[in-house]
């Protein structure tokens, strides 16, 4: 069984319709990569899933549930965490602030600290910094910790390289690996080699709408589908 | 960090002012009236703004209603303290207190009462629409002025004082009010508290996350909008409690306080920055002792000193002195 269904997603914000029908399953463990050109609708995917816009039409359904209808804190409750495309990190508190707020007693799990620490050993050096202070590549990397301090069963994640050095999108693709061994993650993401090289299972959006899905090594091999879909075969060879 | 920030930075901003007025005033003993009168009065701006400050943080409210807070504070703290005149023209310090207690919470449940109400009422169907917000709440202060005026009337109320806090102290041979000096105490112990409120407690920390980015808030599994509830009524509270203070301290009230308040509360917020209370007290010290020290050496530029102060420091600093979001 899939762990996230969306059905039919239709979504509009103000008077454009953004997604039309949008349909496809995130299946438990690994890494879902929806790709999509600039506008083709995939932040606003995630957005809706989390719901962060009104309730879409069609369905959303996680681990069988329907959660289209609920607040954003119910639905982050059931097991989902979001880092957005701007990392939604809170800059004038600091990391071990930002991290308290990841979790639902305010205490932190040390089992699961210590792993935070091991994938990401700058949040632990400049634990009580301020965390507007913190680099591109630093403030990326505590959204992460923030969405896997405590257990959970899917992490939605917009664009996590945008804007960072190579050697630093490098490493967290090898922390990503290591996540997704024990939580699903569902990736947007630009940076083709990025999410080639970590998808399992993928999705194309294009206009609003799912115009592929499939096996990420059955797309990676087809320059001529990535071409037609998302012009960059170019970039994948 | 330069050795400004290593000190305090903008928070030196009241040191520097309070002692270019040292040298313009002359005198030592007016000018140490004059800081004394002007921190008490700042505090007492705080308690009015600091709400406000907040709720326009956090919830992205432009709330020009909110001076109706302050007016109600004062009326009601006024009509207390007139049930307990007995108490306050006793010799007895206990009910002197008592009957100051009575009416600093009844201003403050008042407060914070009328703010659920206007909350929820007036607030909750504009939320993200600042031309509605404006609208909908300067008529709400011209409702709430209207219904002062048709329950206390349009003459001055006279707002007795405690005995206790009647008088004044000699130090250095300048002579000090009590009741600003216990309005400076109440100012700053209600500063520590809240200080306390929003960095040591978790309720504090999801204000504080709340104002910087409210979506991420809920995103990571709490209800941002009974945070709002709380926080509205925290912040209308404090402003009747400022209200009440103000009786106080003016002793004679009308029911257009809350319009003359408006505009000194929102220069306050403007010039401290939106969400934080440091720079909140910072702006209603530095208001306040400008006001006092301009009021003293040229009257007649009392307020329009704090409007010149407001646009030198958002042409240097936008966003105000210590917004809580960098």
């Amino acid at each position: 069984m899939s762990l996230l269904q969306i059905k039919n997603m239709d979504v509009s914000i103000g008077q454009y319709s953004v997604l039309h029908e949008v349909t496809f399953d995130v299946p438990e463990g690994g890494v879902f990569v929806l790709l999509g050109r600039n506008g083709a609708g995939k932040t606003t995917t995630l957005r809706s899933i989390m719901g962060l816009w009104d309730r879409p039409i069609g369905s959303v359904t996680f681990r069988g549930e329907d959660i289209s209808a609920l607040h954003t804190s119910d639905i982050a409750k059931k097991g989902i965490a979001f880092v957005p495309e701007n990392m939604g990190i809170f800059g004038g508190l600091t990391v071990a602030e930002n991290m308290v707020l990841a979790t639902t007693s305010g205490k932190f799990d040390q089992t699961r600290l210590t792993r935070v620490y091991e994938l990401f050993p700058a949040l632990e050096q400049f634990w009580d910094k301020q965390a507007w202070s913190l680099s591109g590549g630093q403030k990326q990397m505590l959204a992460v910790a923030r969405a896997i301090i405590e257990p959970r069963d899917l992490i939605l994640i917009d664009e996590p390289t945008k804007g960072l050095a190579p050697s630093i999108i490098s490493a967290m693709g090898e922390s990503f690996r290591e996540i997704s061994e024990t939580t699903t993650i569902l990736l947007v993401e630009q940076n083709f080699a990025f999410a080639k090289s970590l998808g399992r299972d993928m999705a194309v959006l294009d206009d609003g709408k799912v115009v592929h899905t499939g096996s990420m090594a059955d797309f990676a091999a087809d320059t001529a589908l990535q071409d037609r879909l998302l012009s960059l075969s170019m970039e994948a060879s | 960090m330069n050795i400004v920030e290593r000190f305090g930075g903008v928070f030196l901003l009241p040191v520097a002012i309070a002692i270019i007025a040292f040298v313009l005033i002359g005198a030592p003993s007016s000018w140490l009236t004059l800081t004394v009168a002007g921190l008490a009065m700042g505090m007492m701006l705080f308690l009015m703004a600091s709400g406000l400050s907040l709720v326009f943080g956090l919830m992205d409210v432009l709330n020009f209603g909110h001076s109706a807070f302050v007016s109600f504070g004062a009326f009601v703290a006024a009509s207390v303290l007139a049930y307990f005149g007995g108490w306050l023209g006793s010799d007895s310090i206990v009910l002197n207190i008592m009957a100051l207690v009575f009416a600093i919470s009844a201003a403050i449940v008042f407060g914070a009462a009328l703010g659920w109400f206007f909350e929820r009422v007036i607030i909750k169907p504009v939320y993200s629409d600042h031309l509605r917000q404006i609208l909908i709440t300067m008529g709400a202060l011209i409702v709430a002025e209207q219904l002062i005026l048709a329950t206390w009337g349009g003459t001055p109320t006279n707002v007795p004082r405690p005995q206790f806090l009647e008088g004044t102290i000699i130090v250095g041979g300048s002579s000090l009010e009590v009741y600003r000096l216990f309005a400076f105490v109440v100012g700053a112990l209600v500063y520590a508290g809240l200080y306390l409120l929003l960095n040591k407690t978790r309720m504090g920390l999801l204000i504080r996350a709340g104002v910087e980015n409210r979506e991420m808030v809920e995103a990571l599994g709490f209800r941002i909008d009974r945070l709002f509830i709380g926080v509205f009524m925290l912040g209308s509270g404090l402003a009747a409690m400022g209200g009440a203070m103000w009786a106080g301290y003016e002793t004679l009230i009308t029911p257009a306080l809350g319009a003359e308040m408006m505009v000194i509360v929102f220069i306050v917020v403007i010039i401290g920055g939106l969400g934080s209370i440091q720079g909140t007290l910072l702006g209603a010290i530095m208001v306040a002792l400008m006001q006092n020290y301009v009021g003293y050496l040229s009257p007649k530029l009392a307020l329009a000193s704090n409007m010149l102060l407001m646009m030198a420091i958002l042409l240097w600093r936008p966003y105000g002195l210590a917004p809580a979001v960098k």
